[in-house]
């Protein structure tokens, strides 16, 4: 009984300490957002006990743009987590239920293209905005990421469908359920957490993505990750707002990450462990 | 019309019903798939083809397409023999090195050690994903903050603890590297950690307990057991921590913008720069078919080891 009190005891000192090292730098992000330019430029680090400010989330969120930017990503990310799981929806529907030439070779060549570098798109997408001259369109980008986040979502929702009994469809179907009837009536529900693991992981990406957003992106159409790394100019560093603005930036996903961990764990363990 | 057979399920049906309204035609299956591959095919596939395309000309930032000048494999023959194209890939290489042997090495032995079901588990799963979730350009940002010169309190600590005097991490070569490389395990030790912790949990808990029985200690338990069981896993985390090696690039650009020189510079962020810095859309475009064929060769590889829809789409 000693033992394994002391085992447990190891277990969750060791927990804590890896929990604090998991912390700390997000947590150093956000206390130092809270701090006023001096206390920035302290070189001794506070962790807790400071007078907190506002000032710098008063700046960003004034004299920038930044309900511009905020709407943008925003319009960006849900647009383009919709449209991932509405026809990455249908398209791993097809791929796990219905048998039709070419299946293989679509299901091989989705997996092919999950890792496509965004590197490899710059170029062209930079080339694409220069020759067609649709320039600065959020539209674009939400195409470019729905693109980039499909093979993703087609991979795990293929695998959430293949999970569903095929009999519960077919006792639809003898009760004269239409296709759509059978996809809205019958899959649908039960795809919720498979659907909610994918809009969670095409949310975070289009939410964080730096590269594409800068490139495609303008004044009056840039993403808060651009924002924020403009932040940081030659004429000098205010760490402060930056660390306000990133603070901001990481709302979103630390939401998610409380609300649904389980289901991010889903996701990225479906990659290795269920395969 | 010429239809599958019918479902054994409806043909033994005691009652001829209604004939199932349903009988997916031989479109419908494409009716399914076509919008997404579309998406697929001008967002992912006509931009490879592009860089393809581009590789094979003299394009500057700023002129038109049609005044490329046509050079055909010049900017191949240039990048194997361009120091820099080297110097990254060693770079590249070094880096995927460092951070994929110390995260599989400290989320395995971590997972290892941490395994069994305590209370409190899901709690601390969440703050381990954490991490994760963070966006690089902030991730890059936080860091950047932590290693500054003057203000870092990386060099605060290491002072006041150990009495190193202060260092400018993110201006020396070396110190730059190694700046990178722990933001990379901070980061994603955390994704090793959580997968190799579902791998374990999900292993039999009978030939656990049968190699107990069989007085096997607890070292021998893991190497000889538990690790040769979840091997495949293993194998796939490390190839898509190193598919991640080759694309990620946003930490350093915000971090170092790859320098001092070219210490930082990874593959992906070579490119990036060549083509917004240097300007030189054609020759970036080349060193872009060179990542796209390291990448799809090691994703072959992953898809060789672990097809999540070719094996499962039998059952």
């Amino acid at each position: 009984m000693n033992d394994s009190f002391q085992r447990q005891l190891f277990h969750y000192v060791a927990l804590l300490m890896l929990a604090g090292l998991a912390l700390a730098p997000i947590w150093v992000m956000i206390a130092t957002s809270f701090k006023n330019p001096v206390l920035v430029q302290d070189a001794k680090p506070l962790w807790f006990f400071f007078v907190p400010t506002l000032e710098n989330y008063g700046y960003v969120l004034t004299r920038g743009k930044f309900g511009t930017y905020l709407g943008n990503s925003v319009i960006v990310a849900v647009s383009s987590t919709v449209l991932t799981l509405l026809l990455g929806g249908f398209c791993a529907y097809a791929l796990a239920r219905l048998d039709f030439r070419g299946r293989v070779l679509m299901a091989n060549s989705t997996l092919m293209v999950r890792m496509v570098p965004p590197a490899v798109l710059a170029v062209p997408a930079f080339a694409f905005v220069m020759l067609s001259g649709v320039d600065q369109d959020l539209a674009v980008l939400t195409f470019f990421y729905t693109a980039l986040n499909l093979p993703f979502a087609i991979w795990l929702l293929f695998g959430f469908y293949k999970q569903i009994p095929v009999e519960l469809e077919e006792a639809a179907v003898v009760d004269g359920a239409t296709p759509l009837q059978v996809f809205f009536r019958v899959l649908l529900p039960l795809m919720t957490s498979g659907y909610a693991v994918a809009a969670i992981f095409t949310f975070r990406i289009a939410w964080n993505e730096f590269i594409l957003a800068l490139l495609l992106t303008g004044r009056s159409t840039r993403t808060l990750p651009v924002a924020a790394a403009g932040f940081i100019t030659d004429t000098g560093v205010e760490w402060g707002r930056i660390m306000a603005m990133g603070t901001l930036i990481v709302i979103p996903p630390l939401f998610f990450t409380f609300f649904a961990a389980r289901q991010i764990i889903a996701g990225m363990t479906a990659g290795a462990v269920k395969g | 019309m010429a239809h599958a057979p019918q479902d054994p399920l409806t043909a033994a049906l005691p009652m001829p019903m209604a004939k199932p309204r349903f009988e997916p035609g031989f479109l419908t299956p494409y009716a399914f798939i076509i919008p997404a591959l579309l998406v697929m095919l001008g967002g992912l596939l006509y931009p490879v083809f592009m860089a393809l395309y581009l590789s094979f000309y003299d394009w500057q930032i700023g002129l038109p397409l049609e005044d490329a000048d046509f050079i055909g494999m010049t900017n191949f023959a240039r990048m194997f023999t361009d120091p820099q194209v080297w110097e990254v890939l060693w770079v590249t290489l070094r880096f995927g090195f460092w951070t994929i042997t110390i995260e599989m090495t400290l989320g395995v032995a971590l997972a290892l050690l941490l395994e069994k079901p305590i209370r409190g588990a899901s709690v601390f799963r969440t703050i381990f994903i954490l991490p994760l979730m963070v966006s690089p350009v902030v991730v890059g940002l936080i860091w950047r903050y932590l290693f500054d010169a003057r203000i870092g309190w990386i060099n605060y600590y290491l002072g006041a603890w150990f009495g190193i005097d202060p260092q400018v991490w993110l201006g020396d070569a070396q110190l730059a590297f190694f700046a990178i490389v722990l933001t990379d395990i901070w980061q994603w030790t955390p994704f090793i950690f959580i997968i190799v912790i579902a791998g374990l949990q999900a292993l039999p808990s009978e030939v656990v307990e049968a190699s107990t029985i069989d007085g096997a200690n607890w070292w021998q338990q893991i190497f000889l057991v538990k690790l040769p069981m979840i091997k495949s896993i293993l194998v796939i985390a490390l190839l898509m921590r190193l598919i991640d090696v080759f694309r990620g690039m946003e930490v350093m650009l915000i971090m170092t913008g790859g320098g001092p020189g070219r210490s930082t510079e990874l593959l992906s962020l070579h490119i990036y720069n060549r083509a917004f810095n240097t300007q030189q859309l054609g020759y970036a475009s080349a060193i872009s078919v060179l990542l796209i064929v390291i990448v799809f060769a090691i994703s072959t590889a992953i898809l060789t080891m672990a097809n999540p829809m070719k094996n499962k789409s039998d059952v």
